[in-house]
């Protein structure tokens, strides 16, 4: 079996369309700031962050296949672009490139905006709208712009689906399916998103945005870093709930050392925050929680964990950083990212 | 760990299937559907699950589900949670998971394929939270088992079995992509057994997608008909249990087919058209022939994605026609979508089902509604049933966005 590397990274977050400006706002660790998205039917909004818009237009956004496209494309494509932009500029344009877009509420946008023309008048709902509500859509759109991608596919699943997402790529990669791996997960905001949040986690503070890693099995490529290791999924069940399985989780990631990085997943609020935190109480070492900054992204956060993870040990801050990811309502899984010479 | 993984044998085990669960508008279960597409039967009716009176398209093809679900070691109040798209899926597994004899196990993966998810559930948070936004009695739990990996976690409830849940959401190749994953899992060594399949349920916001682009059949499905106007829609699931050929051997488990090929590829022309010519049709076609190790000339049955659409249908003959060469003239090919609709994230499972059918019981579904040939047909269309010998048989499933995936199953004699 032949080592498996993060080749780049990329990243749309609150804190700004790129990995640096994600990675300024966890060192500074200080809350982003908040807005607001109205809600029908209610006089007081519910507390978000939103992605601010680049400074400047993305060239990208000239592609004709995203004149329609929704927030969450944009977001991908920004994210793959930044990601791949070493592959791009060090490989000819025969490499096979796979992708793994990995969503847990998807286009919620344009499928509300759809279904809300469908309740008005089933006659005149737009079908402009309704392709863009398929969860494919991203993966089709960024597969479009990208041009060598040879392999696809989206996987929909609680935030640690993200480390799923990462274990095909690895595997399309050890079976020479493609030469490198683009995966991603992102996430857009909307007021039916915050509420169904507000049902479920009152303190939590929607956001949205994307992360990529691109993988690679050739060192050149390497940004430094090695993917290690990725846990079994521990799936919740009766007899194993969230407790249980981020427990066997964090010992199946095996001991650490205290100098190493912990990028975790708490931030979202306190019900949901217990069991992890609970798995991993006995940590010493330096500890990154990027929701506890950015908010509650779901998949888009799984990915800035792991985007932060890499980007750490990349830079040369940590020899080795650990991902925890407690999904909200399907399974625990954890990675560990190493450097490389 | 999922990774770093244990290097696979430089022999892949071979994949058998030992239970098959299938849910469509002709029936629950093999039998019903089997008799069903033996003879060519329609499903069709008009739409009573939500109001199509300002639709172009009046009619799918919905299921009739049991006024109760089976027991299963679900309380009534988890029962009650399941959706339509849920209680399909339940019904499929179900079937597959008792055919099969598995007992209850951990570890056992599942590998599902939908579009949808829980999307009637969606339907009546949005409705809830626009008409009555004080309202929220039972949103708290719309939002979370809308989503499909909570559904799945169900199907493992119900059934008594624990292990990773990936739901793979390619539009409609999701259930061709979910069954090849399976079949790669175990190939590859990380699994031994997986259940593996498709679901999704009718519902307001698709058929009004569809209905909105022009998409949806005002007349009759009639997939490589010449005078062909559109799909129409069903509703359905299937699930099959796969395992290595050596642990079937072991349990003396009853085998229905091999699944001996898998292809799968983007096309990136566009989000909903398909290249005109097919060209990641034939690729993935190529592919599956590949991996099977077997050429066009082998293959005794299509399965055609067949949607009844005008690009969907000259786009894929003209694939099938290219891949096929001189076979193309006299290879059999068909599309059930003419008996239940498109099932969208399920089809892909529900037509590997069929082919399962095909193979074991050694006949061919037809198109009975078929009457003119499309020009870019090069093979004869399956218009009467008819037995046949049915040895290899290869199903294509297409969606939105561009995944193009073909699989190729066995007979097992």
């Amino acid at each position: 079996m032949s080592r498996v590397f993060a080749a780049g990274m990329g990243a749309v977050s609150p804190a700004g369309w790129n990995v640096g400006a994600l990675r300024e706002a966890l060192e500074k660790g200080e809350p982003l700031p908040m807005q607001t998205i109205e809600r029908p039917g209610w006089e007081k909004p519910l507390p978000a962050r939103l992605v601010s818009n680049p400074t400047t237009r993305p060239g990208f956004l000239a592609h004709p296949r995203l004149r329609r496209a929704s927030l969450i494309t944009h977001y991908v494509v920004a994210a793959a672009l930044e990601a791949t932009a070493k592959l791009r500029a060090s490989r000819n344009s025969k490499y096979r490139l796979g992708l793994v877009v990995c969503l847990q509420a998807g286009c919620v946008n344009y499928s509300c905006r759809f279904y809300d023309e469908t309740l008005k008048d089933p006659a005149t709902a737009s079908p402009l709208v309704f392709p863009e509500t398929v969860y494919a859509a991203p993966a089709s759109h960024v597969a479009a712009v990208l041009e060598n991608v040879s392999l696809a596919s989206t996987l929909v699943g609680d935030p640690a689906a993200f480390l799923q997402g990462v274990s095909l790529g690895a595997q399309w990669l050890e079976e020479d399916r493609v030469d490198a791996c683009l995966v991603i997960g992102a996430e857009e905001t909307n007021w039916i998103l915050a509420d169904a949040l507000w049902h479920l986690e009152r303190p939590a503070i929607l956001t949205a945005g994307a992360g990529a890693l691109c993988l690679s099995r050739n060192p050149k490529l390497s940004a430094g870093v090695a993917l290690a290791a990725i846990t079994d999924a521990h799936t919740y069940s009766a007899q194993n709930n969230r407790t249980r399985a981020a427990r066997a989780m964090r010992r199946q990631l095996g001991d650490s050392s205290p100098r190493d990085l912990l990028c975790d997943g708490v931030g979202s609020g306190p019900r949901t925050d217990v069991p992890e935190l609970a798995a991993w109480r006995d940590w010493t070492g330096p500890r990154v929680s990027p929701k506890r900054v950015l908010g509650e992204g779901l998949m888009a956060a799984a990915a800035w964990q792991c985007v932060a993870a890499c980007d750490a040990v990349a830079g040369g801050r940590f020899a080795a950083a650990n991902v925890s990811l407690v999904g909200s309502n399907q399974q625990a899984m954890g990675a560990r990212f190493e450097a490389v010479a | 760990m999922l990774f770093p993984t244990t290097s696979p044998s430089p022999e892949p085990p071979r994949v058998v299937i030992t239970g098959a669960g299938i849910v469509t508008a002709l029936g629950l279960g093999w039998k019903l559907n089997a008799d069903g597409f033996r003879a060519g039967r329609t499903a069709f009716r008009p739409v009573s699950l939500f109001d199509v009176s300002r639709q172009r398209a009046k009619q799918a093809a919905e299921v009739d589900l049991p006024v109760a679900l089976p027991p299963t070691r679900l309380s009534p109040k988890q029962s009650a949670r399941l959706d339509r798209a849920a209680s399909l899926l339940l019904l499929a597994t179900r079937e597959a998971w008792q055919q099969s004899g598995w007992e209850p196990t951990e570890n056992l993966p599942l590998v599902l394929g939908t579009t949808a998810g829980g999307m009637s559930l969606g339907e009546t948070y949005f409705r809830q939270a626009v008409q009555k936004p004080r309202h929220h009695r039972h949103q708290a739990t719309r939002a979370v088992h809308y989503q499909p990996q909570v559904q799945a976690r169900m199907i493992l409830e119900a059934l008594g079995f624990s292990g990773p849940i990936t739901i793979l959401s390619n539009a409609c190749a999701s259930g061709s992509n979910a069954i090849g994953h399976a079949w790669e899992l175990i190939r590859y060594g990380q699994a031994d057994r997986v259940l593996a399949g498709g679901y999704d349920a009718l519902s307001e916001l698709v058929f009004v997608g569809f209905d909105a682009l022009q998409a949806l059949s005002t007349t009759i499905c009639r997939p490589f008909d010449a005078h062909r106007d559109g799909l129409a829609l069903g509703e359905g699931a299937a699930v099959v249990a796969f395992e290595t050929l050596e642990s079937a051997r072991r349990r003396g488990a009853d085998i229905l087919g091999e699944l001996i090929g898998y292809g799968t590829a983007i096309d990136q022309h566009h989000l909903t058209q398909p290249h005109p010519q097919g060209s990641t049709t034939l690729t993935v076609m190529e592919q599956a022939c590949a991996t099977a190790g077997v050429a066009p000339e082998e293959i005794d049955y299509v399965n055609a994605h067949g949607t009844g659409t005008v690009l969907n249908d000259s786009s894929e003959a003209l694939a099938i026609g290219a891949w096929a060469g001189r076979r193309a003239a006299t290879l059999p090919v068909s599309s059930t979508k003419a008996n239940i609709g498109h099932l969208l994230g399920a089809a892909g499972a529900v037509e590997a089902v069929i082919c399962l059918m095909t193979l074991r019981e050694q006949w061919l579904p037809p198109e009975i509604m078929f009457e003119t040939p499309d020009p870019a047909c090069k093979f004869p269309i399956m218009q009467k049933p008819q037995d046949a010998r049915v040895n290899v048989v290869l199903s294509n499933s297409f969606g939105f966005g561009g995944v193009n995936a073909s699989l190729i199953l066995r007979r097992w004699t």
